[in-house]
């Protein structure tokens, strides 16, 4: 990166990345991702986030340093690696002459077995130091080639390693649609067999090499049809996109369906929030409220247990009584806080969410809403006298909530509402003077923010039948607001990437759910660093030079 | 020529601190005018008395000799038919300078939130006549092509220029400006003075200017008054505050010279 890399520089990159390897061996982390093998016999998950800090720091260390040869960048990744292996080294040996079990109850054997491979601490050792090496050398290789050949290469990498990771599911869904002989022969056990591993490899490879030639000519090609033609290919385009969404359950099975009706239900809750945070900029901490309101009251009309009142609400007719006394609760929570800004309305907001909780949990409305023990009983959704059991089932109804909001979303967001928002969010005083009445445009966006919630809320209690209290917590709140962080603050797309990346993942990887919090920390750091408008930004409109009324949703 | 706007014994206090006391101005009708005064006199406060930002403490604020406007919202008085602009540029910094405009003509813009998501056939025709509207304010204050741009990417004299534009967006009677020149170097002060003068002729509206600058104001101004201390100490033509001494004494400080240039201000 800069010609005045002195030894010290290299000594401490290697440094922390060895203590960033450290303290992930000491929390458990490697060891627990070690349980799960990408690839059958080769290695686990372990090993590749084990690799992921020095591989990284030598990669950014090294970055663009072609101009001074081949040799030092590639010795320069070497060190890096093999002081990173240093910390793990030192824990090898103390955990093999002292039980650390009852200070650091993850320093186990398993660990070390790991970390050694499996040869003894001295070869094991040496192993781990020359592997944290080579790899960091590698990557520092790669740092250095030219991007024809090292982008292909980083993206094979990439896809290799996230298909094995998600090889457990995978090999479900190929099982299912193709066969079990076709399982057995890409994949042995839970894992990718090094065979099917390498072809895969070689096939993206292989694309990504095919693509950088000749995707040129394509685009080129794309972008000189006919408007007639391309008017026909963007129809082409959103029919298809259409067809993969409504077919989605039968692509994905039971299993992924339920994990993308959890993220719809996010992806409801984050298009809500985004309105309040995002649009608006009133920074509200106590969301979860809205959701519970939604659940409760669903739960409390519906439910044929003893708790429900038991006058012939369905579900139809439940949920818009849900959604509305959701948003009149999120006006009644608006009212209060008009006045305050930034700090203070985040307080005040969280507070609030915290006194729906208890209030749900609390013994003087025991009666009704069931204390600690929540309502039972909820029935499904039904659909013209169907129950809609199966995940497959309710994902169409998760599926109408969430176009539906997207619809609402985008179009008060391209309104005047839309612009009042903004304005308000970029400056509260100015916004005011330009003849706004701020009382209506804020409690328009917590309207509509608690009804997204409320709606989700009310889906969420006739989805899994029974609601509690711990449900509610203020952690969805937190998840919500990251998501929207993650994905773009004000960005509907983002919203869609946040929950995929915050929900999803967690909900596939068992093992990222653990440690949940420490992935959203990092996450949200790296974010900050390098991109910190989010991984989906909101483009601004054009509309001076080329005015197009329909990009607003064509985008999405 | 009627008067526009009114204050009458307008005092401000914070706590013991009068920032503006018993300050009383007539503005004319299709004039520019001016209220001067050295850093610190209490100008710009006095401009948030008018605007709504504050509540004058004691006084009147009487709007086209009839309406009291004094304790109103700042949202009430744009509604009114006063717009302004900010000594530090306050733009939308995040939306492009055609959305900062389109916001500026809140005050015209009628269709319902219900129709804006069934885009109504209203709602479309108000919303390509706001974009319209929005297009030829941007190219009346000459930032044409720029409407695409996010605000604080503008340049500084494209900034100012874009807040006047968002001003004229809800189509004032009156235009308040506060220290338009802050920051410009003396050929774009110059220029500014040019356009506002445009404005006023072509546009037809009245301006009131907040300036210390002196230079600036000479030139354009019809009426001047000068404020020290949150007080009144002059009123005239440009030519008679040049000539008042108390005046001079404001801004150079007691025993200065006179026949100074006091366009160098401070």
């Amino acid at each position: 990166m800069n010609k005045s890399m002195t030894t010290k520089d290299i000594i401490k990159k290697g440094l922390l990345a060895g203590l960033t390897v450290l303290s992930l061996n000491l929390i458990g982390f490697i060891a627990l991702l070690g349980e799960r093998e990408l690839i059958k016999g080769w290695f686990t998950l372990g090993h590749v986030f084990l690799l992921a800090t020095p591989v990284a720091i030598a990669y950014l260390t090294t970055n663009k340093m072609e101009a001074e040869g081949k040799v030092k960048p590639l010795g320069i990744g070497f060190v890096i690696g093999a002081i990173a292996a240093l910390p793990s080294v030192l824990l090898v040996y103390i955990e093999t002459t002292t039980d650390l079990r009852q200070f650091l109850a993850n320093v186990s054997p398993a660990l070390t077995e790991l970390l050694t491979f499996g040869q003894g601490v001295t070869v094991g050792s040496v192993l781990l130091i020359l592997l944290f090496g080579l790899m960091s050398a590698f990557a520092a290789f790669i740092s250095i080639l030219d991007e024809k050949i090292s982008k292909p290469l980083v993206t094979a990498f990439a896809w290799t390693l996230g298909l094995a990771t998600f090889s457990e599911i995978l090999l479900i869904r190929v099982r299912d649609l193709f066969g079990r002989g076709v399982a057995k022969a890409i994949f042995s056990g839970k894992s990718l067999n090094p065979i099917s591993a390498i072809l895969l490899f070689a096939l993206v490879m292989g694309i990504t090499i095919w693509w950088s030639k000749n995707g040129a000519s394509y685009k080129e090609k794309i972008a000189n049809v006919t408007p007639a033609k391309k008017k026909q290919m963007t129809q082409g385009k959103s029919i298809l996109t259409m067809l993969v969404i409504l077919f989605l359950p039968l692509i994905l099975g039971s299993y992924l369906t339920e994990v993308t009706n959890n993220v719809g239900l996010y992806i409801l809750m984050g298009l809500g929030l985004n309105i309040v945070v995002g649009f608006a900029g009133l920074l509200d901490l106590g969301y979860v409220a809205f959701f519970a309101i939604g659940a409760y009251v669903m739960g409390v009309l519906t439910s044929q247990g003893a708790l429900g009142l038991d006058i012939g609400f369905t579900f139809w007719t439940a949920l818009p009584i849900a959604v509305i006394t959701s948003t009149l609760f999120g006006i009644m929570l608006g009212i209060p806080v008009l006045g305050m800004r930034g700090d203070y309305l985040a307080i005040v907001t969280l507070g609030f969410g915290e006194i729906i909780r208890v209030i749900a949990v609390s013994d003087v409305f025991k009666e009704t809403l069931g204390g600690a023990q929540g309502i039972l009983q909820i029935p499904k959704p039904d659909f013209f006298g169907i129950e809609l059991v199966q995940p497959g089932q309710l994902y169409y109804v998760v599926l109408g909530a969430v176009l539906l909001a997207v619809f609402i979303a985008t179009r008060l967001r391209d309104s005047r509402l839309g612009r009042q928002w903004m304005a308000l969010r970029e400056d509260e005083d100015v916004a005011e003077a330009m003849g706004m009445n701020l009382v209506s445009t804020k409690l328009m966006a917590f309207a509509t923010g608690a009804a997204f919630s409320g709606l989700a809320g009310a889906i969420f209690a006739s989805k899994l039948t029974s609601i509690f209290p711990h449900s509610f917590n203020l952690i969805i709140s937190i998840n919500v607001l990251s998501l929207i962080i993650v994905g773009g603050v004000g960005s509907i797309p983002g919203v869609f990437a946040g929950a995929l990346i915050l929900v999803g993942l967690p909900e596939l990887l068992r093992e990222f759910a653990e440690y949940r919090m420490l992935i959203y920390g990092v996450l949200l750091i790296v974010m900050m660093l390098f991109k910190p408008e989010g991984f989906l930004p909101d483009k601004s409109r054009k509309r001076e030079l080329n005015p197009d009324d329909d990009l607003g949703l064509a985008e999405n | 020529m009627s008067i526009i706007l009114s204050t009458r014994n307008v005092t401000k206090r914070f706590g013991g601190l009068v920032a503006v006391n018993s300050f009383e101005i007539d503005v004319k009708e299709n004039s520019i005018s001016s209220v001067i005064g050295p850093n610190g006199a209490g100008k710009t406060t006095f401009f948030n008395c008018i605007t709504g930002f504050y509540t004058p403490t004691e006084g009147e604020i009487i709007l086209d000799g009839k309406e009291h406007i004094e304790g109103l919202r700042p949202d009430q008085v744009t509604l009114k038919g006063i717009s302004r602009t900010y000594q530090n540029i306050r733009l939308f910094s995040k939306m492009t300078a055609i959305e900062n405009i389109l916001v500026g003509e809140h005050r015209h813009l009628k269709t319902h939130w219900i129709e804006a998501i069934f885009k109504t056939k209203n709602f479309l025709k108000e919303e390509e006549e706001a974009l319209e509207e929005a297009i030829r304010l941007l190219n009346f204050v000459g930032l044409n092509g720029l409407g695409d741009q996010v605000a604080h990417n503008l340049p500084y004299g494209a900034q100012r220029r874009l807040e006047i534009a968002r001003a004229l967006a809800s189509k004032p009677k009156l235009l308040l400006l506060d220290e338009p020149t802050a920051g410009m170097n003396p050929n774009e002060s110059i220029e500014l003075m040019h356009f506002i003068r445009r404005l006023r002729d072509e546009v037809g509206i009245t301006i009131l200017l907040i300036e210390h600058d002196m230079k600036v104001v000479m030139g354009i101004s019809e009426e001047i008054w000068v404020m020290d201390f949150g007080e009144k100490i002059a009123e005239g033509t440009p030519l008679d505050i040049q000539r008042n001494p108390r005046v001079i004494e404001a801004y150079l400080g007691s025993g200065a010279a006179s026949g100074l240039d006091l366009g160098k201000g401070e």
